[in-house]
């Protein structure tokens, strides 16, 4: 369980990202964070773990609050969450498999991680995700030298690896074509139910939030606008979450236009 | 895409063992250098002679020469510093201004893309004989022919300029996008045009950035050559080493930090403002 | 460079006619202050011996010619101090250089207000005094040899490696270091898997580019006693023997062109 009050945030330069955020995500939901650009997704997830310092407000995972934790109690708290990234953020002159052990950092000592000495129930289990996200054999490639959807699923494994409670995932497809993008949704989806994963997933692509996720929370400018089942999510409220009058009149000629509505829509 | 969960045993029956793949495949290769490597270190540092006599001895030089180092004396020898920095700077000024007028042309005649094929070789040429020997060296020379004083040092200053602008200003013309060459010349420009409009402006941001740096550099070098009879404050340094006055030295020391630190400083101002 | 498609002569007359004046007026300054050097330098200059200078370096050159070249036999042993001088100099600097680059480095250093001025105060200090100047003072030391010519070297390199290393380290993907940070990995882990393999090229190519130049200076640094060739040249020098000035020069080309060569080459393997 993941409880949010009162979430604020404000920037140094004086702009206040997140007015007031409440929000509870119970043991294994799968959420969907929705809004325009701009509208405090990533701060909202960077907040939880604290790669962005909330200014006030509680984040409370389980029974721990984090906002308040010391730098080397958050250290062991950023173990029980994975995060994974719009860039894949892969560390590109490591091999795919020192990538996905870099999830493993939090449990080993710091000679362990230079010598690349991981116990081998690590490695084991890093073959285990490897296979499971469709990279078998690329162990040794470097991250480089992988495809787009290839770096995403390193992501995964890696952020897997850690055995996390939470998963935050900020854009996981918004650099992917569409069929990967939802070969992607469907693993995201698919893991998180297998390991009774909590999960937030930022995303700007309203169809495949509504195919892959189990509830909607739509944000706009910091605040939650929308909060509901993926059905409840019609075309009338999607304005009040992305703004403009003129949002059904684009949707309508995308529908007509395209059966694939979710292909030209990652921005 | 399988989703079984991860937690199944491994598939195979022994553990599946995993290193990190060397940075050098071959293994022969491998060992190879990092046994010459080691070889070539312990060559090298036997090679030193350290003296613990002599280094004792030092130790007491060190003292004193630290001592002065914490109390720089700018008064008694000032007019000599006075002189030397002045010196050092109008040398720099005007070495880096006659250095950059000059390279610029030969840096157009050796870009491979720019120019034809023996100009290209001509300029090359020149860029690399005007760096193949140290400032130091090329003083050396030039105070024999030119006599002591700073005229030898502005040479020498404008001929190592010209080597490192040149080159720098040659590479930088050589990956400049061709397009807006092409689509000034489907215009109808002519070569000093095409130059003018679509290479120079390409090129520009660097090139007052890598200006701005040569001046530093040239006042840094002023200081040097002045040990080989080249002008500039380097004449005062040595003198003051010659005389164990250490104060001095310190003295001028802090002051060629603090002139690059300077000019470090607007050098930066002048880029942001610039570019 | 994307700016460039605006063009620099548009950017200084984008503006009103105060800006073009304001341009006019910076450039009569620098041209002013030009001619001024000028003068200064041309007063304390003896034009004779400038105009004598084509026949001084034609009777030098005619003294350097033939090279002596049986001198050569003698040189083996400077010129391979003079690259364990570089060799063993570079090494000591950017062992030096690396803990200071990463103080120095904006989203690195432990304490923007305390360890980064500092850290770059060293960088500028290291850079300002050429490695001349440091072996000077180290042969007052250490006494004239090549450890001095060492430690100058190293002193040098420093402020150079230093600088290039922290700048290619404020340029890495801050992501990275946030993905690698967020596992819940400690400050030197973070540094080895997410920062090190970043720069891991940069720094090899700094090291070799930086070795490069100090075989350079390597070959100068016995004019005052710190070892190498230069101590041979000086000795030349000292005693007018031209003939042996010109096969000493003739050796330090050879070096010098052999090191750019293996730079090229080692540059060119680590990249
Ligand atoms: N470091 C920062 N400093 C100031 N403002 C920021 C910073 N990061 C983000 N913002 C602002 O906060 C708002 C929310 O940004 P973000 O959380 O990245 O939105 P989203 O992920 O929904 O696109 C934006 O208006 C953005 O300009
Ligand atoms: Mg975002």
């Amino acid at each position: 369980m993941l409880t949010l009050k009162g979430l604020h945030k404000r920037y140094p330069d004086g702009f206040v990202a997140l007015p007031s955020v409440d929000l509870e995500v119970p043991t294994g939901q799968l959420v969907a964070l929705i809004g325009p650009s701009g509208a405090g997704k990533s701060t909202l997830i960077r907040c939880i773990n604290r790669l962005v310092e909330p200014t006030s407000g509680s984040v409370k995972l389980g029974e721990q609050e984090l906002t308040t934790l010391s730098r080397g109690e958050l250290r062991r708290a950023r173990r029980r969450i994975a995060m994974i990234f719009q860039d894949y953020a892969l560390v590109d002159r490591l091999t795919v498999m020192e990538n996905v052990l870099s999830g493993r950092l939090g449990y080993v000592s710091f000679w362990q991680s230079w010598m690349r000495r991981f116990p081998q129930a690590d490695v084991d289990r890093a073959f285990e995700l490897l296979e499971t996200v469709g990279l078998k054999g690329l162990h040794d490639r470097r991250a480089d030298a992988l495809s787009g959807g290839q770096r995403q699923r390193v992501g995964i494994a890696r952020a897997l690896m850690q055995q996390p409670e939470l998963l935050l995932v900020d854009e996981p497809t918004a650099s992917l074509d569409p069929r990967t993008a939802r070969q992607v949704m469907q693993l995201l989806g698919d893991l998180c139910k297998a390991h009774n994963l909590t999960a937030i997933i930022n995303i700007h692509d309203v169809p495949l939030a509504r195919a892959y996720t189990d509830r909607i929370v739509g944000l706009q400018a910091g605040n939650v606008v929308f909060d509901g089942k993926p059905q409840e999510l019609t075309d009338a409220v999607l304005p009040e979450i992305y703004g403009g009058e003129d949002w059904n009149k684009d949707a309508e000629s995308d529908q007509a236009a395209a059966p694939a509505e979710d292909d030209g829509v990652a921005a | 895409m399988s989703t079984a969960p991860p937690t199944t045993p491994p598939t195979a029956g022994a553990p599946r063992r995993w290193r990190r793949p060397p940075h050098i495949a071959n293994p022969r290769t491998r060992w190879a250098l990092y046994i010459g490597a080691s070889l070539y270190l312990l060559w090298a540092l036997s090679s030193v002679e350290v003296d613990v006599g002599r280094l004792f001895e030092g130790m007491t030089r060190a003292r004193t020469f630290f001592a002065a180092a914490l109390s720089p004396d700018f008064f008694t020898r000032w007019s000599d510093i006075r002189a030397g920095i002045l010196e050092s700077l109008t040398m720099t000024v005007v070495a880096t201004v006659a250095g950059i007028a000059l390279s610029v042309p030969l840096g157009l005649g050796a870009a491979r893309n720019l120019a034809s094929r023996p100009v290209y070789l001509v300029c090359r040429a020149i860029l690399a004989g005007t760096r193949a020997f140290h400032e130091i060296i090329l003083a050396i020379m030039l105070v024999a022919m030119f006599g002591f004083g700073p005229f030898a040092g502005v040479v020498t200053l404008v001929v190592s300029t010209i080597g490192f602008l040149g080159k720098l200003i040659a590479e930088d013309i050589e990956a400049i996008q061709w397009n807006a060459v092409e689509a000034v010349e489907s215009a109808g420009a002519s070569w000093l045009q095409r130059v003018v409009y679509a290479v120079l402006p390409q090129i520009m941001p660097r090139f007052i950035g890598l200006s701005l740096y040569r001046l530093d550099i040239n006042f840094r070098e002023s200081a040097v050559i002045g040990i080989v009879g080249a002008g500039g404050i380097g004449a005062t340094l040595t003198t003051a080493f010659d005389r164990y006055e250490f104060e001095a030295v310190s003295a001028i020391l802090i002051l060629i930090i603090t002139t690059v630190f300077i000019a470090e400083y607007i050098a930066g101002a002048i880029r942001r403002k610039v570019l | 460079m994307p700016v460039e498609q605006q063009g620099d002569t548009r950017i200084w007359r984008r503006r009103d006619r105060k800006a073009a004046w304001q341009h006019f007026g910076v450039t009569l300054a620098v041209a002013a202050l030009v001619v001024f050097c000028a003068k200064i330098i041309s007063d304390q200059t003896t034009w004779e011996f400038v105009g004598s200078a084509p026949m001084q370096g034609a009777d030098l050159a005619m003294r350097m010619w033939p090279p002596q070249l049986g001198y050569i036999a003698e040189l083996w042993g400077p010129v391979v101090d003079t690259i364990h001088i570089a060799t063993l100099g570079t090494i000591l600097g950017v062992m030096i250089a690396s803990p200071l680059a990463f103080l120095a480095a904006n989203n690195t250093t432990p304490s923007k207000v305390f360890v980064r001025p500092v850290a770059l105060a060293l960088l500028v200090t290291s850079r300002s005094v050429n490695s001349i100047i440091w072996a000077l003072m180290l042969v007052v030391i250490f006494g004239p040899g090549m450890l001095s010519g060492i430690i100058a070297i190293a002193l040098r390199s420093v402020g150079f490696c230093g600088k290039l290393l922290y700048e290619a380290i404020e340029e890495i993907d801050a992501h990275t270091v946030e993905a690698v940070s967020s596992t819940g990995a400690s400050r030197l882990q973070v540094l080895t898997f997410g920062v090190i393999p970043q720069i891991a090229p940069a720094f090899a190519g700094i090291s070799v580019y930086r070795w490069d130049i100090n075989i350079r200076e390597a070959t100068v640094l016995g004019l005052v006693g710190a070892g190498g060739i230069g101590m041979a040249l000086q000795g030349a020098i000292d005693t007018l023997a031209w003939s042996r000035v010109s096969v000493i020069f003739l050796v330090i080309l050879a070096t010098v062109v052999l090191s750019e060569w293996v730079s090229a080459k080692a540059r060119a393997a680590v990249i």
